[in-house]
């Protein structure tokens, strides 16, 4: 048996992801359908010279990794629709404090405790814009368990390069469906580390003083350096302030670091796209079922291709704008009531000819369902 | 064979599921395929209804639900009543005799086994009984090779009880080989 194969469950390749991401801390609390990330890691942090700490609850987790980052450790916290909620107002905090960290969101139907052990992707728009205030966040996906292990390796390391909450959308399909993970040796997947401030003991540290390429290094807190740490607007030093150009320019600053480098934060995976007529949007377990339906009518004949989106946030609008350019229609595969087809009707040029293929009652959507309303769009009769 | 696609389904309690990521499990560990997993959640995995999907194929497996199975194992006859019908025609349909009572005929072939008694008999422990079940397909199909089963049972199984597995493996595996 190889070393580096598995076979697992979602929430396991998650586990793996942030392990080879090189966590440190996990705070959580039990809740379906993500359980699994806090059970395995409840194992596997011990191993690897990290800590495990079961919270009091969702709002304390979230409050307990964004204080252990700041010490200087890799964090993150797993959780579904209800705990998601809760978390709002650190994960605000955390924006706003600009403190890595990565919070995984494996999708229940909801509003409120929902459908726990059913499958939906209805926090798309939770995700973006659940905190309030002028704020920018990164949201990442994946369909399969290799991208659940790669997207995971990323969440960590963009939480690190651009210092901000990282949100993981996963959905109970995927993190609960077992299937093969290759685990990549030490080195073959490029590991951010922490970037920390060179200024030595006794020296002046300015936390929120930006170097010229935008980043900020860090000081463990309660380490060399003494600095003020708030959720209120705060000038370099980190004291809160209210004057009107520093208010501005943090804000501006916020919402810049991430927005200014779609380009970068970007991934997507394209499956038949290059002479598409019809293009299917999906992401997570939707894709899959995308991606069965695009390949038995490329068997068919049909030109039909899959754009799988991996990056939700920052939403790539030119990209989408790019790669549906010449389609005749395109139609997003999503299981709730259009969250990512707003966005894509928006990134479009014809919106007129953006469709919503969803499914919404805690069943995976199935090609089946995708390929009676293509058959509509392609005037095929139904 | 290219693609196989298999519904285990039972009551919770009986293993189902636990069989059902063995085979899988055994699939890509042991025999380099890809392999889906994926089964039902909530209040029916205990004590209610249980169903576990699995693909097993050479290439990539997108939609990971099963529709028409190739294979159905039934151990109940509510599973029996629920899903006999959707068994792919020329499939196989594989069902205990003390559990499961067929009333009609598929178009698929139907193999009933008394693997439940065999197990209490020669064995005496019911909980192995998802294993024989497991050595009993091995033996009617060639969804995957014995000896890789075997490995996967060795990796989930605690030493202690390996060999009370490797019994009922193999004492399935006579079974479902003589019904050929």
């Amino acid at each position: 048996m190889s070393e580096n194969i598995r076979f697992i469950q979602g929430n396991e390749a998650c586990v793996e992801g942030a392990i080879y991401a090189g966590i440190d801390f996990f705070a959580g609390y039990p809740i379906t359908p993500s359980t699994e990330i806090a059970e395995h890691l409840a194992r596997r942090l011990p191993e690897t010279g990290g800590k495990f700490i079961q919270m009091e609850d969702e709002i304390a987790s979230m409050c307990a990794i964004i204080g252990a980052s700041l010490t200087g450790k890799k964090v993150m916290t797993a959780t579904s629709g209800p705990g998601f909620s809760l978390k709002q107002e650190a994960i605000g905090y955390a924006c706003m404090t600009e403190i890595p960290c990565v919070i995984a969101n494996v999708q229940r139907g909801g509003p409120s405790t929902g459908n726990p052990t059913h499958v939906s992707q209805g926090d798309i728009n939770q995700a973006r814009w659940g905190t309030h205030g002028d704020h920018s966040i990164i949201a990442l996906t994946a369909s399969n368990h290799q991208d659940v292990f790669n997207m995971t390796v990323d969440a960590f390391n963009m939480a690190e390069t651009y210092r901000t909450p990282v949100v993981l959308l996963f959905d109970e399909v995927v993190g609960h469906m077992r299937e093969k993970l290759v685990i990549p040796e030490e080195g073959e997947v490029e590991i951010v580390s922490r970037l920390r401030t060179s200024l030595g003991k006794g020296v002046d540290y300015h936390p929120y003083l930006p170097r010229e390429d935008g980043r900020l290094p860090m000081s463990d807190f309660g380490g060399e350096h003494k600095y003020n740490v708030t959720g209120l607007f705060h000038d370099m030093w980190g004291f809160p302030s209210n004057n009107p150009k520093t208010v501005n320019e943090l804000l501006r600053h916020l919402v810049d670091k991430i927005e200014n480098n779609v380009r970068s934060i970007t991934r997507y995976k394209e499956h038949f796209l290059e002479d598409a007529e019809y293009i299917m949007v999906s992401y997570g377990s939707s894709a899959r079922s995308a991606i069965h339906l695009a390949k038995n009518r490329r068997a068919k004949g049909e030109k039909i291709g899959v754009l799988e989106l991996q990056s939700i946030w920052p939403f790539p609008t030119e990209m989408v704008r790019e790669k549906c350019a010449n389609a005749k229609a395109v139609l997003v595969v999503e299981m709730n009531m259009g969250q990512v087809t707003a966005q894509v009707k928006a990134a479009v040029r014809k919106p007129n000819r953006v469709f919503l293929a969803n499914r919404i009652d805690g069943k995976l959507i199935t090609p089946a369902d995708i390929k009676r309303l293509l058959r509509v769009i392609q005037g095929r009769g139904v | 064979m290219n693609r196989v696609r298999l519904v285990f389904s039972g009551s919770g309690g009986q293993g189902v599921i636990t069989a059902a990521i063995i085979l899988a499990e055994a699939a890509v560990m042991y025999d380099g395929k890809n392999a889906t997993q994926s089964q039902s959640y909530g209040a029916a995995a205990r004590g209610g209804g249980t169903r576990s999907d699995i693909i097993i194929s050479d290439q990539e497996i997108n939609f990971p639900e099963v529709r028409q199975p190739n294979v159905l194992v039934c151990l109940t006859q509510d599973a029996y009543n629920t899903y006999s019908s959707i068994v792919r025609p020329g499939g196989l349909l594989l069902t205990d005799t003390k559990f499961v009572k067929t009333t009609k005929k598929v178009d698929a072939r139907q193999v009933e086994l008394p693997l439940f008694e065999e197990v209490m008999a020669k064995i005496g422990k019911p909980v192995v009984f998802n294993i024989c079940v497991l050595g009993a397909l091995v033996g009617i199909t060639e969804v995957i090779r014995p000896k890789s089963v075997m490995s996967a049972v060795a990796d989930r199984v605690p030493r202690d009880f390996l060999e009370l597995n490797n019994e009922a493996l193999d004492l399935g595996f006579t079974l479902g080989a003589e019904s050929q």
